[in-house]
């Protein structure tokens, strides 16, 4: 039986990873290879990291961090922050990615994700959709680590990444980021059956069975989180944890 | 020591798979070249990417009468790990293009009814049914799940050299063993125990 991914993911900032609540408050929450050597020993899915500052700051995710990783990461994991040309996904692949996570530059060079996809195979190239609610304003996606809306619509924006080629869709509540009150359900579940690739959740989910949620009724392919694997108790305590599989109790 | 030959054609990193084998013991070679191939004792053929180009890269790096030689006439073992399980076809849909030609098979795209459950490409964990002992079932672990990330699957014209059966949208071979000739839809060397486990008994064949 078919069993979604349940994908941690890590945001890098100064060579540190840091939480965020609604893309803002940067809490540290430790050493990036320490928590891919905790990952190994709890068998995670997938990592996803992302360099939240990349894009602003006109560079690209440093190569020797990703290259850090892919030397200890046992399990697959996708790497975004800064990707503007094939070259940059080039190098990020040979050093031991399996995926690209593109975000600003699928907003502003559309024609990019097509040309990486050709390249590189969709199963390569995951789009990232974050999306934001403006008090009175409509729901839409924002880049440059949502300090830029797009003046589209999530779904309008997966359809054109699916349309050009790209693999996989990760749907981010900004307004949810950090939160851990649970998915914005509606949004994945519009987004997820807007496209017929897979679509990742992201944004929210506080508990395992957020977790099931967001497979069983935003009908994502795959769930993913922040604070979930980084926190622990009310406090928000900094502990790396991972659920066992008996612990998710997908359908 | 029997050489492990992990076969470069240019698509793909080939790191994970390197590491997975150093993992469970193996010295493993990474390389493209046709000599080292026709050499090896045992070969491992990965690949992510496109099918038609992974087959372009094979005959660039006049690789594919080392492969031919190596698996058919000195019957060397060899595992071929998702896109490189599709190379032993005859054809595939993916740029209608002819393959290695080692098994009776075509590689197919997947086709959805339910596009609501069922996204493409298929990627994530998935359980496998067994359809035969074969040498490799022996070192499969009980009820193990692996990770598949690909959108064409393989169709065998011959069942007998189907070992395991994977259920996502419709019934495919997810693994097939024919002699010497073993191949994986999955990766294996990102499914944790159950991969090392598939690897461990590959390295034993």
């Amino acid at each position: 039986m078919f069993r979604p991914r349940v994908i941690p993911v890590l945001l890098l900032r100064q060579g540190g990873l840091v939480k965020t609540v609604r893309f803002g408050r940067h809490a540290y929450v430790g050493d990036p290879i320490n928590a891919v050597r905790i990952f190994n020993q709890l068998d995670a899915d997938e990592l996803v990291f992302l360099d939240i500052r990349a894009s602003r700051e006109k560079r690209l995710i440093p190569l020797d961090f990703v290259r850090d990783v892919g030397e200890e990461a046992n399990m697959p994991f996708a790497v975004g922050g800064g990707i503007r040309t094939l070259e940059d996904i080039r190098r990020i692949l040979s050093a031991g990615a399996e995926k690209v996570v593109l975000g600003t530059v699928a907003a502003q060079d559309p024609g990019f994700v097509a040309e990486a996809a050709e390249a590189f195979g969709s199963s390569t190239i995951t789009v990232c959709i974050d999306v934001k609610k403006k008090l009175f304003g409509r729901e839409q996606a924002w880049v440059l680590s949502g300090t830029r809306p797009t003046g589209l619509a999530p779904e309008e924006f997966a359809r054109r990444a699916e349309a050009r080629g790209a693999g996989e869709i990760i749907i981010q509540s900004m307004d949810r980021d950090g939160t851990m009150q649970g998915y914005d359900l509606d949004l994945v579940r519009r987004v997820a059956d807007a496209v017929t690739i897979p679509v990742v959740a992201l944004g929210g989910a506080g508990t395992a069975a957020d977790l099931v949620r967001g497979h069983a009724e935003g009908h994502a392919t795959a769930v993913a989180a922040g604070s979930l694997f980084v926190f622990q108790g009310p406090r928000r305590g900094v502990l790396i944890n991972y659920p066992g599989r008996s612990e998710v109790a997908f359908e | 020591m029997s050489t492990l030959v992990i076969v470069d054609h240019g698509t793909g990193n080939l790191h994970s798979v390197e590491k997975a084998f150093r993992r469970v013991g193996a010295d493993p070679v990474v390389t493209s070249d046709p000599a080292r191939v026709a050499a090896a004792e045992r070969l491992v053929l990965p690949g992510v990417g496109h099918f038609g180009q992974a087959m372009d890269n094979l005959k660039k790096h006049g690789l594919i009468e080392a492969l031919d030689d190596s698996v058919l006439r000195r019957k060397v073992p060899v595992l071929g790990i998702c896109l490189g399980m599709q190379l032993f076809a005859r054809r595939s849909e993916e740029g209608d293009v002819a393959g290695l030609g080692w098994i009776d098979a075509q590689v197919v795209r997947f086709e959805v009814q339910d596009t609501l459950r069922y996204k493409v490409p298929h990627m994530g964990w998935n359980s496998v049914q067994q359809k035969k002992p074969g040498r490799l079932g022996a070192w499969l672990p009980a009820a193990p799940l692996f990770y598949f990330a690909h959108s064409y699957h393989l169709v065998c014209g011959d069942e007998g050299d189907v070992l395991l059966e994977t259920t996502y949208a419709c019934t495919f071979p997810s693994a097939v063993e024919r002699g010497n000739i073993l191949g994986v839809q999955f990766h294996p060397e990102k499914s944790h125990a159950a991969g090392e486990q598939l690897l461990r008994g590959f390295l034993a064949l």
